[in-house]
């Protein structure tokens, strides 16, 4: 019985908000590694795309929910989603046009794409502000829990719950379907195909007929909507604000480096190793050890290793240890 | 036009730009935000430094800014007898440990053969020192930070004068550019970037949450600012208010204003000073020869220069200009707010365009671009709602327009974001030329 209140509680606080964070992470982290892999820059405006993203799915929640449409126990902001995703590509194809392209065609380095990339940052994390205002924001509606505490133990018997909440659920869901299609399509598609090709060696892609505007476009695209998707999934899990948006770069950038810039499998292996750390990092183990342990072996203090403000140094100080002995990330990624 | 001319031309411009402030709307402004222009541009020099010398994509800037701010707090404050008796000794003892043990655990990985047993020395060392960190570190923790917590509850600092803590701040920037440079100058330029940027975020997550060190988000106030006199102490001298009566100001306008003249006058020497020492460093051997390592390391590396040690010197050099900076700015605000530094985009990427906009390579420009930058982000704040209400005049009053007026500052962000992407695709190389 004991066991099984500690498994829970582990469980509950631990398993359940690492992996929906890590599958926020994750989707985030795909973005960046596409953008590395096919158009060969890190993008350090990929945390306002998401910003940009979520603050236009919001708004059109907003416009759904006054117009008195509801997706039952589902969150509105579902629904909003699509459109959120289309505008958002429509946001970063006219960036591409008018910005990177240019760039692109006179072959710049890596380094001068990602000083453009700032000014693009500075850009949308200013629009951002502007449309939505820089408040906190929480947008969620429905249904809060799945299961939630009471009813678990009322069930179970046991003295732990299990809370699953509506949001983490859907998360993973959303997370495992997205990663799926977007591997169906990289692997079985003609279109992702020629961006694999493009990504492994731009010349040959170019000789074997592979049209580099579209490679591009489409990977904008799938950037757009992973980028929406993971903003809008993070902010039904805790609240939206640009400020938090424009820091998640620091571990959406962590996940895609530990895993392997450029490597999609590795983006995704990446983030779960960023978030369970942080989430063990920071998780104070006493109520787990206090079923686990017997009494007598109980230590005084939380057992938390660091305070939970410490989330994000824990991502990086685990990314300068990857990129420190494994400098291609724990996946082979690729190193410009 | 010759260069000379052009440069000539953009130092005026601003000069004018900077006394149209004061005259249309305030001298207290205008000094303001000159003043605050001439500690970025200290910064912008540093980060010239790293990258238009040699090309080190640093963007952890607000990290050791931030240091250089704490070095003033750690030097100039009065000494703590309290926190000395309850455990100042203890943490530092501490803190020794820590770095002996990493030091010990850095020699031991790179001196033993790999196999399981280094990983087992390696990691035991860290294991073994990090509980035996702990066990010191809590509890003096503890009890310095609950000598007088309401107005004190942190070390302390060494009663020594303001000029200390300039050089000490440098010194503190330096031994944290070292580190990261001795861990992260390998890799190549976007990995560098982005280890940069988490190391500066580290650093600036432990000042907020440290408050033994710095009492973190409770901030510390007062700082010492010799030689500028305080606004209230000269409100009460004779020969200032004798002085305010004969210009025809008020003496409380009169103060600030002379207080601001005094910043920009300390602030502008040092500036003037090290972008002397700079362009001389340029202009020497050792300037040469960092440009051939710069555009060449294969080419500079095949005649028998040191690239590494190079970077890592011009790493830590750099870093130790930003950290004067930072002393600077804390002493002119009065105040060390750790949270205020958490905002990269503010305190980092401000500062990359404004090196952008100078011209990479160039000290004059990045001094240019700075002063430019400020003033466009200062002004923004101070005009940008009226423009804004003037823009939406014809709309009805309502929760749309009120919302756009509110918002109006926000778009400093995307001015300054539209002017990098200009000058990126126009004018790659800048306001000014660099070599």
């Amino acid at each position: 019985m004991e066991t099984l209140n500690a498994l829970v509680a582990f469980l509950n606080y631990v398993v359940v908000p690492a992996t929906s964070y890590g599958a926020q992470l994750a989707l985030g982290a795909l973005g960046v590694t596409l953008i590395y892999g096919i158009l060969r820059f890190s993008n350090f405006a990929h945390g306002d795309t998401m910003a940009f993203g979520t603050a236009t799915t919001i708004l059109c929640t907003w416009w759904l929910q006054s117009n008195g449409v509801s997706f039952g126990p589902l969150p509105t902001a579902l629904l909003a989603l699509p459109f959120g995703i289309a505008i958002t590509s429509a946001m970063v194809l006219a960036t591409d046009r008018t910005v990177y392209r240019f760039h692109r065609k006179r072959k710049a380095s890596p380094v001068i794409l990602l000083i453009v990339s700032m000014g693009v940052m500075f850009v949308m994390n200013g629009l951002t502000r502007f449309i939505i205002g820089v408040q906190d924001r929480n947008f969620s509606d429905g249904d809060r829990f799945v299961i939630n505490a009471r009813q678990f133990t009322e069930m179970t018997g046991l003295s732990e719950g299990l809370a699953l909440r509506t949001t983490s659920v859907i998360t993973v869901g959303a997370a495992v379907i997205i990663v799926a299609a977007l591997f169906w399509f990289l692997n079985r598609t003609r279109t992702g195909k020629s961006m694999r090709a493009f990504s492994d060696n731009e010349d040959l892609a170019l000789l074997s007929g592979v049209s580099p505007d579209r490679v591009v476009t489409v990977t904008w695209l799938l950037v757009a909507a992973l980028a929406t998707t993971a903003g809008v999934l993070y902010g039904l899990d805790k609240s939206f604000s640009p400020f938090t948006y424009f820091q998640l770069l620091l571990p959406v950038f962590a996940s895609a480096v530990v895993g392997g810039l450029g490597n999609p499998v590795g983006a995704i292996v990446g983030a779960f190793v960023i978030s369970f750390s942080e989430v063990t990092f920071t998780y104070a183990w006493k109520k787990v050890l206090t079923y686990a342990l017997p009494g007598s072996l109980l230590p005084d203090g939380l057992v938390q290793l660091l305070s939970t403000e410490y989330k994000y140094a824990v991502s990086f100080a685990i990314l300068v240890l990857v990129l420190l002995f494994k400098p291609t990330g724990l996946l082979k990624g690729k190193s410009l | 036009m010759t260069t000379m001319n052009r440069n000539l031309l953009i130092f005026g411009g601003l000069a004018a730009a900077y006394v149209a402030v004061g005259i249309l709307q305030s001298w207290t402004l205008a000094l303001s935000i000159l003043n605050d222009g001439l500690i970025v541009a200290v910064v912008a020099l540093g980060v010239n430094m790293q990258w238009g010398y040699a090309g080190l994509f640093n963007v952890g800037v607000a990290g050791f800014f931030a240091l250089g701010g704490l070095a003033v707090v750690l030097v100039t404050k009065p000494f703590d007898p309290a926190a000395w008796q309850a455990g100042t000794p203890e943490i530092l003892l501490a803190l020794l440990l820590a770095a002996a043990v990493m030091f010990a655990a850095g020699r031991a990985w790179k001196v033993m053969e790999s196999g399981l047993l280094r990983v087992v020395v390696t990691f035991g060392l860290l294991a073994v020192g990090f509980a035996t960190f702990r066990m010191i570190f809590g509890p003096a923790v503890e009890a310095v930070e609950a000598v007088n917590p309401a107005s004190a509850g942190n070390i302390g600092g060494m009663s020594l004068p303001v000029p200390v803590a300039w050089l000490f701040a440098g010194g503190l920037a330096a031994a944290a550019g070292w580190a990261v440079a001795k861990t992260a100058l390998g890799l190549r330029s976007d990995y560098l970037a982005i280890a940069t940027l988490g190391i500066g975020q580290i650093i600036i997550t432990l000042m907020m949450n440290e408050e033994w060190l710095d009492r973190g988000v409770k901030n510390i106030t007062n700082i010492d600012r010799w030689p500028v006199p305080h606004e209230v102490g000269l409100q009460q001298q004779g020969w200032f208010i004798s002085l305010a009566e004969f210009l025809g100001q008020d003496v409380r306008t009169a103060s600030t204003v002379f207080v601001g003249i005094c910043f920009a006058l300390v602030i502008g020497s040092i500036l003037v000073v090290l972008l002397a020492l700079l362009e001389l460093m340029v202009r020497s051997p050792w300037g040469r020869m960092m440009r051939a390592i710069r555009d060449n390391e294969v080419a500079a590396e095949a005649m028998g220069k040191d690239v590494r040690s190079r970077h890592l010197q011009i790493f830590v050099l750099g870093s130790a200009i930003i950290g004067v900076a930072g002393a600077l700015y804390v002493m002119r605000h009065g105040l060390m707010a750790p949270q205020s530094y958490n905002d990269p985009l503010r305190y980092t990427f401000l500062i990359w365009a404004m090196v952008i906009l100078g011209g990479s390579g160039s000290n004059w420009g990045a001094v240019a671009g700075a002063l430019i930058v400020i003033l466009l982000w200062g002004e923004a704040e101070s005009v940008g709602p009226s423009i804004l209400a003037l823009i939406t005049a014809p709309l009805n009053d309502g929760p749309l327009k009120q919302h756009l007026v509110d918002s109006a500052v926000q778009m400093r962000l995307p001015i300054v974001g539209l002017m990098l992407l200009l000058v990126l695709r126009f004018s790659p190389e800048g306001l000014i030329r660099g070599r």
